[in-house]
């Protein structure tokens, strides 16, 4: 049983606006991962919820614009994700972030529209996205607005977007993945059914003989409060050697990161996994980009 | 034969279809939802409850407290009762208590209409604590000037104990001499292990009722007897004002080898005229307020002599119990009793525990009852000394372990038949042990692999430290099946599918002609003390064997009525033969019906045994694991892992491989990543769910390997004996072996998990 003191079950992406206009207290439910875990938990106990579920017709599915840039529906799957044709074809490595969430049949109700919107560090689409520099399309009741994901996360599980506002689009612009190869750990104490202690996601951009970083992305999960680029180890391997790039991306990346201690895992453990893994991830994305390493 | 046969388990079909029944599936009349209210200190006193707000509640029916409650202490392990006012369990709760404990203590209830009626309603509660700092270690706990948990344990301790083996053949004055002496190799360590949880599937959950002035009590448990005792116990009212119905549950690994949430749930209906009241106790509330297995910290030392004989070894546990005693002191003390038990001291034993009353869960019996933890320390430092000795940390087991023929000096248990040998060369093999430890040996790099070993040995049931009594009744259906009554559990162990057929056995039928009852009423169920200490498949067998060849015994006389021209008669299958042809006479159904219905002679044919087993006998084994180790980030992949178990005769070979893939489960978890986490200022459970608390997932397991080796025990009902607990005991350390073997670095504390290895491999200069 679940202390739920309302459910609106709405037709429309425009009668969920105006249900949540109605009633600004209200909180959306999608998959519903998150949120009847939070309902059981007694955290979010005898809330009213404004159901996007139905709308799939609107919100779910991955689409490639004629400008190449690629369109994913809030609403799809964690599963959806990973096995659109799409994302396999052109950004494979988002696709293999979301096969990582939870369980098989958390990632068949879990929508990556609620990974993104809860504004939680561990998300396993979130340090992908970041490093894609993914751009949030939300429409209000006054209209569309578009917000890089850079500026997306405002603190811990919060995020840009008013509470009578949707999520309606994640654009990932093509500049951002084409010519690009990347990886994703999930650094976990499980293989399965966990949060991440650690997320890493690395893209790279490899010269025309495979052998130098002409550009890369690194992001990271729960190395902060929220999801977060490491720029100045993004700066660092730029024009380098990919096995140069390698060995200093680690280090680099510890100018960008502060992780805290937490009863999870201390700061020092959390450190050394940042320093081997973000390697680890270009070395990974590097070879799948061509590089011979 | 019957027993060997590799049959499905008799429950198989209806629990893959869903068609078993559990205790949350049975009730279809109106219930009232109990919850319950929990302390949000972990050490004082309630002063005042406010309940007002929430007893105006609409849909509340009432709200009871720790002011409320009869004025009792009880116990509650499941220990059978002992007529000896020493040896019984200490009474140290009440249903909800004052004295707060524990962070999480039971302080009220709420009985409501529904269950977020009565969730809401526990929040309007308001409680006036007195606060005592938290006490979480031992070490804190027997400082001077602490203040007592338990009033009757002024220095918080509830138990010690010093044992000494006798030396009568001995120049040594004791077991320190020993250690002392230069001639012999010194060995010092110290190891520990961590809190962890049994996580059964189906969380503790009953319901209870009244009828006819008497209450009754449905109930997820491996003990409904021992359940009718406490909750008279605990009500003050006579046993037999109490029926205990015990139906399928979803596992117990000894958590529910205690009364947890009965006496409550008894006493609340009696306080709301009889009404039917459901307590569903939630996986958090499992974590917190149920069981779980001992921290003990563990400081051994060892003599040593040039040929590598054990001379001496000394073993001094420190248990940490929590705020309940629970089954208190017995399961350290089966911890030191199984660290000497393991190998011989040709000289001498010194072994000291303790047992000490914190703040923390309270533990209480897990799979192991202390073996566990005592393997990982013994297990490891055989492994250090063989390392430290250059010996071969193999042949060094080997040639201290216990002989054919040991006996306790303590407790007379006699090694009645050992595999042990025959084990660890099966297992050797399997893991191809010689080849890959020169293999692995002087590795480099950062991913690294080795192999490493344990043994254990496990006693079969309590006696003589506890009574071992079962009972069994056999009833001869009209079709010549039969009825098999017990009162020993099935708790997804497969007890109901081993006992068929040991009672197939012994009448002389097949197991599909057996039909097991698998609920226990107390009302109607023969008595036994239930499902715990690996005992059923001995002690129950006996009794089974008992009352089946009585009833074998009584099929053949009034066969003999019925033939009183033929040869020597017995019962073959399904029919009465002629003994020494082996010529089918009669249809054993034809039997059945006559004497139900002669108009001559009509019997009902059934039978009756207790099998009181003044006994018992060592089990054997050993665990053998390949892993491969990510060193930067203190990663740990088991490769391949092997148990071999001499359990003696298999009554069930398949059922045999199924229960050690369980325990070589918990193990892995046990040793590489399950761990209790506590908040060190407050006491409170952190990770009490199953996403923080590290269960290790399908994905996380190697193929499991479980061989055998079948030796006859003569003090079996069938030559068998322990195998419930065993396969989870010497896991971790074989683990923890190989990890050594592979990195070099001694990891002397549990879980491995990857902090902990990533800080060993930094200090160890690895990383």
């Amino acid at each position: 049983m679940y202390d739920i003191a309302s459910i609106y079950q709405a037709v429309s992406v425009a009668d969920a606006i105006r249900a949540l206009e109605a009633d600004p207290s209200a909180l959306v439910i999608a998959g519903g991962t998150d949120v009847l875990i939070k309902i059981r938990e007694g955290k979010l106990a005898g809330c009213r919820l404004v159901s996007i579920h139905e709308l799939g017709e609107e919100l779910s599915g991955v689409t490639q614009a004629p400008n190449g840039d690629i369109e994913i529906g809030p609403l799809t799957t964690f599963r959806g994700v990973t096995f659109s044709k799409i994302i396999r074809g052109n950004i494979p490595v988002l696709g293999e972030a979301t096969d990582q969430a939870g369980g098989p049949q958390l990632r068949a109700a879990g929508t990556i529209g609620g990974n993104v919107c809860n504004g939680i560090t561990s998300a396993d689409s979130a340090s992908t996205l970041m490093a894609l520099d993914a751009v949030l399309r939300v429409r209000g009741p006054r209209g569309e607005r578009e917000v890089p994901i850079s500026q997306w996360y405002k603190g811990v599980g919060k995020v840009d977007l008013a509470p009578y506002e949707l999520l309606v689009k994640i654009v990932i612009p093509r500049d951002n993945y084409e010519g690009y190869a990347g990886h994703y750990i999930k650094y976990a104490q499980r293989s399965a059914m966990d949060i991440a202690t650690l997320g890493v996601s690395c893209l790279v951009k490899l010269s025309g003989d495979k052998k130098v970083v002409e550009d890369a992305a690194l992001a990271f999960g729960v190395a902060g409060p929220v999801p977060m680029r490491a720029t100045s180890a993004e700066a660092a391997v730029r024009g380098l050697p990919v096995e140069q790039a390698v060995t200093a991306i680690g280090k680099a990346a510890l100018e960008d990161v502060n992780p805290r201690t937490s009863w999870r895992a201390s700061k020092e453990f959390r450190i050394q996994l940042v320093e081997e893994l973000s390697g680890r991830a270009l070395a990974e994305a590097a070879r799948r980009g061509g590089a011979a390493i | 034969m019957e027993v060997g046969r590799e049959l499905f388990r008799v429950d198989a079909v209806d629990k893959v279809t869903g068609r078993a029944k559990y205790t949350d599936d049975i009730r279809d009349g109106p219930m009232l939802s109990a919850k319950i209210l929990h302390s949000t200190i972990a050490n004082g006193w309630v002063k005042r409850i406010d309940t007002s707000a929430a007893q105006a509640m609409p849909g509340v029916v009432k709200v009871l407290t720790c002011f409320d409650v009869p004025d009792i202490q009880y116990p509650t392990p499941g220990h059978p009762w002992s007529v000896e006012k020493a040896h019984q369990d200490v009474c140290d709760r009440k249903l909800l208590n004052r004295r707060v404990r524990i962070y999480g203590d039971d302080i009220a209830a709420v009985v409501a209409e529904d269950p977020i009626t009565a969730q809401r309603a526990l929040e309007r509660i308001r409680v006036e604590y007195e606060e005592y700092p938290p006490v979480l270690t031992p070490e804190a706990a027997m400082a001077p000037g602490t203040e007592p948990i338990h009033t009757e344990h002024p220095d918080n301790i509830l138990a010690h104990m010093d044992l000494r083996t006798p030396m009568p053949e001995s120049d040594f004055q004791s077991v320190e001499d020993v250690l002392a002496c230069p001639a012999y190799h010194r060995f010092q360590g110290r190891y520990a292990t961590q809190q962890v949880q049994h996580c059964h599937l189906e969380n503790p959950i009953s319901y209870a009722y009244m009828e006819g002035g008497r209450i009754t009590v449905v109930t997820s448990t491996q003990i409904p007897h021992i359940v009718r005792r406490v909750i008279g116990q605990a009500l003050g009212i006579g046993w037999g004002q109490i029926r205990v119905i015990k139906p399928y549950i979803g596992g117990g690994f000894g958590n529910k080898q205690e009364v947890l949430y009965e006496p409550l749930n008894a006493w609340l209906t009696t306080q709301v005229g009889g009404r039917c009241v459901k307590l569903d106790i939630s996986r958090e509330e499992t974590f917190q307020n149920t069981r779980s297995r001992h921290p003990i910290a563990f400081d051994v030392e060892a003599a040593v002599d040039g040929d590598g004989f054990l001379m001496a070894r000394s073993c001094r546990a420190v248990s940490n119990q929590g705020g309940y005693a629970s089954h208190g002191n017995a399961i350290v003390a089966n911890a030191i009793t199984g660290f000497r038990q393991l190998y011989l001291d040709r000289i001498g034993h010194h072994s000291e525990a303790f047992t000490v009353y914190t703040n923390i869960p309270s533990p209480g019996a897990m799979r192991g009852y202390g073996i566990p933890q005592a393997n990982f320390a013994l297990e490891c430092m055989m492994e250090d000394i063989a390392r430290e000795m250059g010996l071969d940390p193999i042949e060094f087991r080997l040639q201290n372990a216990m002989p054919l023929g040991y006996v306790d000096p303590f407790n007379g248990i006699t090694c009645q038949s050992t595999g042990l040998a025959e084990c660890v060369a099966k297992g050797r093999e399997f893991i191809r042990w010689d080849e890959l430890r020169a293999r692995y040996q002087d590795q480099t790099g950062p991913v690294r692999r080795g192999v490493g070993m344990a043994v254990f040995s496990y006693k079969t049931g309590v006696y003589p430290i506890s009574l071992e009594t079962a009972s069994a009744r056999l009833i001869l259906n009209q079709d010549g099946t039969v009825q098999l009554q017990l009162g020993a559990t099935e708790i997804g162990q497969g007890g109901d599918t081993v006992f068929s057929q040991m009672a197939a056995q012994a009448v002389g039928i097949p197991t599909e002609d057996v039909h097991i009852v698998s609920t226990q009423d107390t009302d109607v169920a023969p008595f036994d003390t239930g499902a715990y200490a690996s005992r059923q498949t001995y002690v129950t067998g006996h009794a089974i064997k008992q009352a089946g060849e009585q009833l074998r015994g009584r099929i053949l006389s009034y066969a003999r009525e019925m033939l009183p021209e033929a040869g020597a008669l017995d019962l073959r299958g399904r029919d009465i033969v002629d003994a020494d042809t082996g010529e089918a006479l009669l249809p054993l159904s034809q039997l059945a019906m006559t004497a139900f219905y002669s108009l001559e002679h009509s019997v009902h044919i059934t039978a009756e045994a207790t099998s009181h087993v003044k006994n018992n006998t060592f089990s054997f084994g050993c665990c053998f694991a390949e892993v491969e180790v990510d060193i930067p980030v203190g990663k740990v992949k088991v490769l391949r892992i092997v148990n071999v178990h001499d359990s003696g005769r298999l009554i069930n070979p398949k059922l045999a491989e199924a229960q050690v893939h369980g325990g070589m489960s918990m193990g892995i978890g046990y040793a590489l990543s399950e761990e209790m986490k506590l908040d060190p200022k407050t006491g409170r459970l952190l990770n009490g769910n199953l996403l923080d608390y590290k269960l290790p997932t399908a994905m996380d397991h190697p193929e499991l390997t479980a061989l055998f080796v079948e030796t006859d025990d003569p003090s079996g009902p069938f030559g068998n004996k322990a195998l419930g607990e065993p396969p989870a005991i010497p896991v971790a350390p074989a683990i923890r072996n190989a990890v050594l073997h592979a990195t070099g670095v001694a990891v002397n504390e549990l879980p491995m998990n990857p902090q902990r290895l990533v800080e060993a491999f930094q200090k160890g200069g690895l990383i």
